[in-house]
């Protein structure tokens, strides 16, 4: 039934057309909107019809996200957003699949299926609203707050540390893995466009201010005169430099990269960015880089790599099979083991 | 079948039970299920119980280690795979050990006699060989074989290594077994050629130690041992031996054709469920996706989205993966969303018992999630069944956009049974429409779609991603009735659950059938897998004379319309349930009735024996008081 419509062009939307009747709820200043918004700017552009873009999202904040779109959506239960999407998009492979959590939905109660959706590489978007806090339950510590935060969870000062969730993507060899941020629009669409483009599922981290419970936590890197200095943006084919005069860039060592400034060292000796490498350690020490939000920050994509999409090579299989063996018929199945007469 | 007439002493009698016993390494499971399928093709009725550990090889020889296979064979129809054997294979020490008590007096016990070394009998506990000494063996017709050399000696020509020749012991076994029962030798050489094929060795073995097992049956020793169990007068038609997994299977497979939706598995791997996944995972021709998830919650979860989607979402577990997946259920109450989740239960709590069969979740089935979270559950009565089951639980997920629970165990499992092959054209289709319009007119008089807009069986409508138009969206949180919007308003919230109470009370499920002596005061109630041992039993009760009467349920939630006045006025209701009274409960809760329960929780089913006997001891206490 899809082939036919999805042969005639897709109608022309505006930001309106993916906007739903529901009011939005956020906290007034909460990162959240400014993503929303980048988004719903951006879908008219991406050439995709709405009844076959779907949200799916688990719960906190972050996973409200659905209710706001006029696209199909499902607000889930607490970290299960992925193995649902998973289910939808290996029935479904002619959908957009986008799922959208918080920290804690994503690298605490739902860790499990974030790693699994990104190793099999099933098609979908996972965007991570990273505000290294709990939101919605009103400010407990999250897997990616800081060694030594206070919360009311922690009032004494948080013991553990933090997950990196490039790393953990990485780790998982996740096909697609990117970083942007709440305060740079721009950013965020280049970001989200090339996740939307990449077969397989996309991982963009998003550092997002939650202004109520964790005010501030990416400012030092993300406030728009901090930029230039603390953000390092990853190029693909391009020597990685940054600072307000590209003074400083980065260098591989023998354990990993560093810092370095580009008169002392020379701009050739500066490590050439390659999204595609399919082994992920160069990515993986480049998320390495920053300990926290408040030194220098790789943002971009880390890694955009061919890997085989999951849904596709399980339908190949089926068809495969069928293609082998015949359509399968009822009657013959039943028959199948040995059988006699009475 | 030719052989019978050759045979000069050959004894007839209507039925037979016959346990293989041996170490798990001994292949004991493959040598019932080979001895079953030539007693079905022979046509005789069987019932079979496999009862294996839960370790993949416990120490060799270990009591821990004994894995064992109990068919019943008859000339009539059978319910059960039988009480106690009369016929038992022991292949070493720690098989006579641990099954010999469940032998009748005066029983066959055929004893692999090159394996009751001191090594075997210090491991399976004997101080001195029951073989030679003591009194365990006294009242039995003993027949001690050197099973292990002589298949190694049948095997000394073929060039089959002596480790690879001594593994053939079972096929002596089987051999020799079925000379005593005279079943036909070429299923068996069949199937070995298919089983093993490209083994040429071990095919060779194997038919060799086959052999001669049977000659060793046809050499003089044995020759008054013969006995034959006549094909069984059942209906006419074509007839498969299966089991519950592979007809749960099948019978998901039918729902996908019968309803036109593709079917998808999302599962983890637990005992007693996973065949049905390996089976599924066979069948992509039937447009079968199966998804082996990271856990069971994954596994609900992607079965939940394939279901949103519009396909036909399944999830098969045990209790304990039941317990992750509650919360996922809960999400599809709220949803209304169609949704089959497949409980083979286990022995519990915890890891519990595995390999070992109860049928304790039927609360957990009811009220085992948060809130007021009604769903119907269906129950699977024998292995054949479970096809119809699945059918059914499909149909009432699909056509009422609802989870429901599917409750097998691990007795209707793995036991088998000749099934005679419904006729597949005959089974009714299931009929499932989604949304392809707007369904509502707003108040400024546009129309649009209201997902939670309901027929008068109180179904929602609901439209799958990909619809034009009709974008909305679902969530847990709870939401206004009619337009799904999220509402936190106390007077919906209340007609929420009523409603989502009330759509489950709606559904059409069949009336129960009252077997037996309809008006006898005793009624039994049963449910699930205990149908045949309740029904073998209350035909022994019956035939010494006194009235009793049978109900059965296979839907538990709702309960038949017709239940409340079949127990209506009745004093003795007795439940026999493999848990501690859970369906009591739930028809004391419901009727008012003092449903009694009678309960086994020991891993095992009931026997017809020792149900047949509670029974009649309440019947006579009740006359004498
Ligand atoms: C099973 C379960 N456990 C706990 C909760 C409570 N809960 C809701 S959201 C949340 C954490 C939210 O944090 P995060 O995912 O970072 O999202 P944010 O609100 O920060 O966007 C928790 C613990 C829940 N809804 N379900
Ligand atoms: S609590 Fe924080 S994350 Fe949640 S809406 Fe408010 S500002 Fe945003
Ligand atoms: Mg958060």
């Amino acid at each position: 039934m899809t082939d036919v419509m999805d042969s005639e062009a897709v109608p022309e939307t505006s930001r309106a057309d993916w906007q739903s009747d529901q009011e939005v709820r956020w906290c007034p200043g909460c990162g959240d909107y400014s993503i929303l918004t980048a988004l719903q700017l951006l879908l008219p552009d991406l050439g995709v019809r709405r009844e076959k873009t779907v949200f799916i999202s688990g719960i906190g904040c972050a996973a409200r996200f659905p209710y706001y779109m006029n696209t199909y959506g499902m607000h889930s239960i607490h970290g299960r957003a992925p193995a649902i999407a998973t289910g939808l998009a290996l029935a479904r492979p002619d959908l957009d699949i986008w799922v959208v959590g918080g920290d804690g939905d994503m690298l605490s109660i739902g860790g499990n299926h974030l790693i699994h959706a990104l190793r099999r590489n099933t098609n979908m978007n996972i965007l991570l609203f990273n505000n290294q806090i709990y939101g919605l339950t009103k400010g407990q510590f999250s897997p990616t707050s800081e060694t030594g935060k206070v919360t009311k969870s922690s009032p004494v000062g948080l013991i553990s540390e933090p997950f990196n969730p490039i790393s953990v993507a990485l780790g998982a060899e996740a096909s697609f893995v990117a970083r942007s941020h709440d305060m740079d629009r721009k950013h965020l669409q280049e970001i989200f466009t090339r996740a939307h483009a990449h077969p397989g599922a996309s991982f963009v981290e998003v550092y997002q201010n939650c202004n109520v419970f964790n005010d501030g936590a990416f400012a030092e890197i993300t406030k728009k005169d901090a930029r230039d200095d603390m953000l390092i943006n990853l190029i693909h084919g391009e020597p990685i430099q940054f600072g307000s005069e590209r003074q400083f860039g980065i260098v591989q060592t023998a354990n990993g990269v560093e810092i370095a400034n580009v008169s002392e060292v020379g701009i050739e000796s500066l490590l050439v960015h390659d999204e595609t490498r399919s082994d992920p350690s160069t990515a993986f020490a480049l998320s390495r880089l920053a300990k926290g939000p408040d030194e220098p920050t790789p943002v971009g994509v880390f890694r955009a790599a061919v890997r085989e999409e999951y849904a596709s090579a399980m339908s190949d299989q089926v068809m495969g099979v069928t293609e082998e063996r015949g359509k399968g018929e009822l009657k013959d199945l039943l028959h199948s083991l040995p059988t006699w007469e009475v | 079948m030719t052989d019978l007439e050759e045979g000069s002493k050959v004894e007839a009698v209507d039925r037979v039970i016959i346990r293989f016993a041996g170490d798990s390494g001994d292949g004991m499971q493959l040598t019932g299920d080979r001895f079953t399928t030539a007693s079905a093709v022979h046509g005789n009725d069987l019932a079979t119980f496999p009862d294996y550990p839960a370790e993949i090889r416990a120490p060799a020889g270990s009591l821990a280690g004994v894995s064992a296979f109990q068919v019943q064979i008859s000339d009539h129809d059978i319910m059960t795979p039988g009480d106690a054997p009369e016929v038992m294979v022991a292949m070493n020490p720690a098989a006579l050990k641990s099954d010999l008590h469940l032998l009748i007096p005066g029983g066959t016990l055929i004893v692999n006699q090159d394996t009751f070394e001191e090594r075997n009998l210090t491991k399976a506990g004997y101080d001195y060989n029951p073989l030679e000494e003591g009194e365990d063996l006294e009242g039995y017709r003993t027949i001690s074989v050197p099973m292990t050399s002589l298949t190694k000696e049948a095997c000394k020509d073929l060039g089959v290594k002596p480790r690879d020749a001594e593994r053939s012991k079972n096929f002596f076994a089987l051999g020799l077994v079925s000379w005593m029962y005279s079943r036909p030798t070429e299923p068996t050489f069949e199937w070995i050629d298919e089983r093993f094929a490209g083994k040429e060795q071990i095919i060779s073995a194997n038919k060799a130690a086959f052999s001669a097992g049977h000659v060793y049956g046809e050499s003089a020793e044995l020759g008054d041992q013969r006995v034959v169990v006549k094909a069984a007068p059942l209906a006419s038609g074509t007839y498969t031996n299966i089991n519950g997994n592979t007809a749960l299977s099948w019978g998901l497979i039918a729902a996908s054709q019968l309803s036109d939706l593709p079917l998808f598995l999302g599962s983890y791997p637990i005992t007693p469920a996973s065949d049905i996944l390996h089976e599924l995972a066979k069948h992509k021709a039937f447009g079968v996706t199966t998804f082996q998830a990271e856990d069971e919650i994954a596994a609900v979860g992607a079965a939940l989205g394939a279901s949103y989607g519009g396909h036909l979402g399944i999830t098969t577990t045990s209790g304990p993966g039941i317990a992750l997946k509650s919360e996922t259920m809960g999400l599809a109450i709220s949803l209304e969303l169609p949704l089959v989740v497949i409980n083979i239960q286990r022995g519990g709590p915890s890891t519990g018992l595995p390999t070992k069969t109860e049928a304790a979740d039927l609360l957990m089935a009811m009220y085992g999630r948060h809130g007021e979270s009604p769903l119907p559950i269906v129950a699977a009565q024998t292995p054949s069944e479970c096809f119809f089951a699945a059918i059914e639980a499909c149909r009432i997920a699909l056509t009422h956009r609802t989870p429901v629970m599917l409750l097998s165990d691990g007795y209707l499992a793995n036991g088998s049974e000749p099934w005679l092959l419904p006729d597949v054209d005959g089974l009714e289709p299931i009929n499932v429409e989604y949304a392809t319009e707007f369904n509502h007119i707003r108040e400024d008089g546009e129309a649009d779609y209201w997902p939670y807009l309901r027929d008068e069986k109180l179904v929602r409508s609901m439209a799958i991603p990909g619809t034009p138009d009709l974008m909305h969206r679902i969530g847990g949180i709870e939401k206004e009735d009619g337009s799904g919007n999220i509402s936190y308003d106390p007077a919906n919230h209340s007609r929420m659950v009523e409603i989502r109470a009330e759509r489950i009370k709606r559904i059409d499920v069949p009336d129960v059938e009252v077997v037996g002596d309809p008006d006898a005061e005793v009624l039994i109630v049963g449910w699930g897998s205990t149908w045949g041992s309740i029904t073998s039993a209350l035909g022994r009760v019956r035939s010494s004379g006194h009235k009793v009467a049978h109900v059965h349920l296979t839907h538990l939630n709702p309960f038949p319309k017709n239940l409340g006045d079949v127990l209506k006025g009745r004093n003795h209701i007795l439940v026999p349930e493999m848990n501690t009274g859970q369906l009591s409960l739930m028809l004391r809760a419901e009727y008012l009735v003092d449903a009694k329960p009678i309960s086994k929780v020991a891993g095992q089913p009931f026997t017809a024996g020792e149900l047949e006997q509670t029974i009649l001891n309440y019947v006579e206490e009740k006359s004498t008081t």
